[in-house]
């Protein structure tokens, strides 16, 4: 199950993911806005389906993965329920992980939404009231659990404790990081600074700083900071402002949320 | 008394255990696409388990196993290196199982039969799909903080309870050690290299394990903990704010519980309770020093922890299974007691009354 806010020009909704399928809330969680049920088969299959990865995009949608790989995506009405299903964006063929707008300014031809899933398979898209695919990176067999995109940079994490940074435009990897010793499971961007939290199971957390010179074109990646979460695995991360100066970070087992 | 076991008593419940754990119709409903147990199931089917052979257990004894084997599962999954690791893991617990009745050739074919239904249905699945298996078995576990003497030496549990995550030693094969930043340019090209240093001290693992019938697993977790005559000790967790949270999980009313039962009756159905024969008393094991300190530790568990067991007397015979399935077919129009909580609490009310 995963919990996220989406933000729109109009208004901010309480998006929830589960085996059900996904659920939309005001912000206040006062009323429920809208639910879509995932289609269950007869008989349990070998495999559970469930709703993961959720991303406000376009300023007018709100995009939902499923366990089949499939995107669905909300057109969102400026005030009241009527929510429909706009697409249904059916590019990839393993569990979708998660989906992510663009936070900053994208280059010309960059797209603004990126989306991830079990295989490590990125899709680069462009919103509207039709998306369109401008391009796919082929994963490699590990799992990619988290991306960002910021000025048509996609930041992504792996399950073998792996950043990587990618130009959206082309699709060509700009930067390789052995980040952590275990599999990521949150990444963050902070949209006025660059500045990229990464948490992982090893019980790290790490901040980096992304830049991308105009000029020559340069995409580069540098470590600012470490914390070692003792004997707790880092399950989420995020920062608490745009510039990123504080962050929380939860834990399994962790009752607490822990604010740097 | 456990010392007047001898070594056939002993042959002989490992013998009866094994052999029911491992049997046809046992697994093939195990392997069934299905979800994950309730505590309060997975604690009946211990139990029955438990009792398939001649040795009996107290309440209290019976707490106390399932507690040690909650634990150490818990710790088992937690550390896995990769998410895929939890196989490898299983496939420790197999050898060390076929040791146990390495001449039995009989129940080591049924064993060895279980291992290759798990190759040919888990070896196939991706690292995301093992990721939401371990991550579905953790929110079982989550919250549990038993803490156990073996573990409390080891250091490997903290005092709190909470395991130790070392931020040293091999990376999992397939990771990288941490600390390098490679860039390249728009054409793909290497250009710089940089490293970073954190806390950790990480090393390159030397090989893979081996996720066929026989080979070295090289993963230690999951082998036998009790090779070494170990201390058994469990100490209930101090925390309040813990047990706050148990109490509620086993307050809460389980709506899927007509259809755990049905599991249920279908899962024992299949198990044979041995009735020690003739003038055999059978034998009873004490997980505690003596049988004061074993009543004791049954009076005074917190009521948070305790497990509220189901007792099903599901035997082989169809007409008595026949009768629970008729049972239960007749609840489903039963008005509820007035002040009960939910039918599913009416059905396991009844099913304790069995």
């Amino acid at each position: 199950s995963q919990a996220a806010w989406c933000e729109l020009p109009s208004r901010v909704l309480l998006v929830l993911t589960s085996q059900r399928g996904v659920q939309m809330y005001e912000s206040d969680g006062s009323t429920m806005v809208f639910w879509h049920a995932l289609h269950v088969p007869e008989h349990p299959a070998a495999h559970s389906v469930f709703a993961r990865g959720i991303a406000a995009a376009g300023g007018r949608f709100v995009c939902v993965g499923t366990s089949s790989g499939a995107v669905l995506v909300f057109d969102i009405p400026p005030k009241g329920t009527n929510v429909t299903l706009n697409e249904v964006l059916e590019q990839h063929r393993d569990p979708i992980t998660d989906i992510a707008a663009e936070q900053g300014q994208a280059p010309d031809g960059a797209g603004d939404l990126v989306t991830a899933d079990d295989s490590g398979t990125l899709c680069l898209w462009s919103t509207g009231e039709e998306f369109t695919l401008l391009g796919k990176i082929p994963g490699s067999g590990c799992t990619c659990s988290s991306v960002r995109l910021w000025n048509g940079i996609v930041a992504a994490g792996y399950g073998n404790g792996q950043i990587r940074l990618w130009e959206a435009g082309s699709g060509r990897i700009r930067a390789q990081v052995s980040a952590h010793a275990r599999w990521i499971y949150a990444l963050d961007l902070a949209p006025l600074t660059g500045k990229l939290l990464s948490g992982a199971e090893d019980s790290f957390v790490h901040v980096w700083q992304l830049s991308r010179d105009p000029d020559t074109d340069g995409i580069e990646i540098r470590h600012c900071h470490a914390e070692c979460v003792t004997d707790t695995q880092v399950c989420g991360a995020r920062f608490c402002d745009p510039a990123g100066d504080t962050f929380a970070v939860t834990g399994y087992d962790l009752s607490e949320i822990i604010c740097y | 008394r456990v010392d007047e076991w001898t070594d056939v008593d002993r042959k002989r419940v490992m013998n009866d255990i094994i052999s029911a754990m491992f049997k046809k119709n046992f697994m093939e409903e195990l392997f069934k696409p299905q979800d994950l147990y309730s505590k309060k199931a997975l604690r009946t089917v211990y139990d029955r388990l438990a009792h398939t052979s001649i040795m009996r257990l107290n309440q209290a004894s019976m707490d106390k196993l399932y507690d040690l084997m909650t634990m150490a599962f818990k710790y088992q999954v937690l550390l896995c290196p990769r998410p895929r690791d939890i196989l490898l893991v299983t496939f420790n617990h197999l050898d060390a199982i076929k040791d146990f009745i390495s001449d039995s050739p009989g129940i080591l074919n049924q064993v060895d039969e279980t291992f290759r239904q798990l190759i040919e249905t888990y070896n196939c699945l991706s690292d995301g799909e093992f990721q939401l298996i371990r991550q579905t078995l953790l929110i079982f576990f989550q919250d549990m903080h038993i803490r156990v003497s073996i573990f409390l030496k080891d250091k490997v549990q903290n005092s709190n309870g909470r395991f130790v995550l070392p931020i040293s030693g091999p990376v999992p094969w397939g990771t990288e050690v941490p600390g390098l930043i490679r860039i390249f340019n728009h054409k793909g090209v290497e250009v710089k290299r940089a490293e970073f240093t954190s806390a950790g001290n990480y090393v390159t693992p030397q090989r893979e394990g081996s996720f066929e019938l026989y080979g070295d697993r090289v993963l230690k977790l999951g082998t036998n903990m009790y090779s070494v005559t170990r201390p058994v000790e469990t100490h209930m967790s101090g925390s309040s704010k813990n047990l706050a949270s148990q109490a509620k999980e086993n307050i809460a009313p389980n709506p899927l519980a007509k259809e755990e039962l049905n599991f249920l009756a279908r899962l024992l159905g299949g198990l044979d309770i041995q009735k020690p024969a003739g003038g055999e008393t059978g034998f009873r094991l004490n997980l505690f020093t003596t049988d004061e300190e074993e009543e004791h530790a049954a009076q005074t568990r917190p009521e948070e922890l305790s497990y509220k067991v189901i007792n099903i007397e599901a035997t082989q015979e169809p007409g008595r299974r026949a009768e629970l399935s008729r049972i239960l077919g007749e609840l489903e129009v039963a008005e509820p007691r007035p002040g009960s909580a939910e039918k599913g609490e009416d059905l396991l009310a009844l099913m304790d009354g069995l």
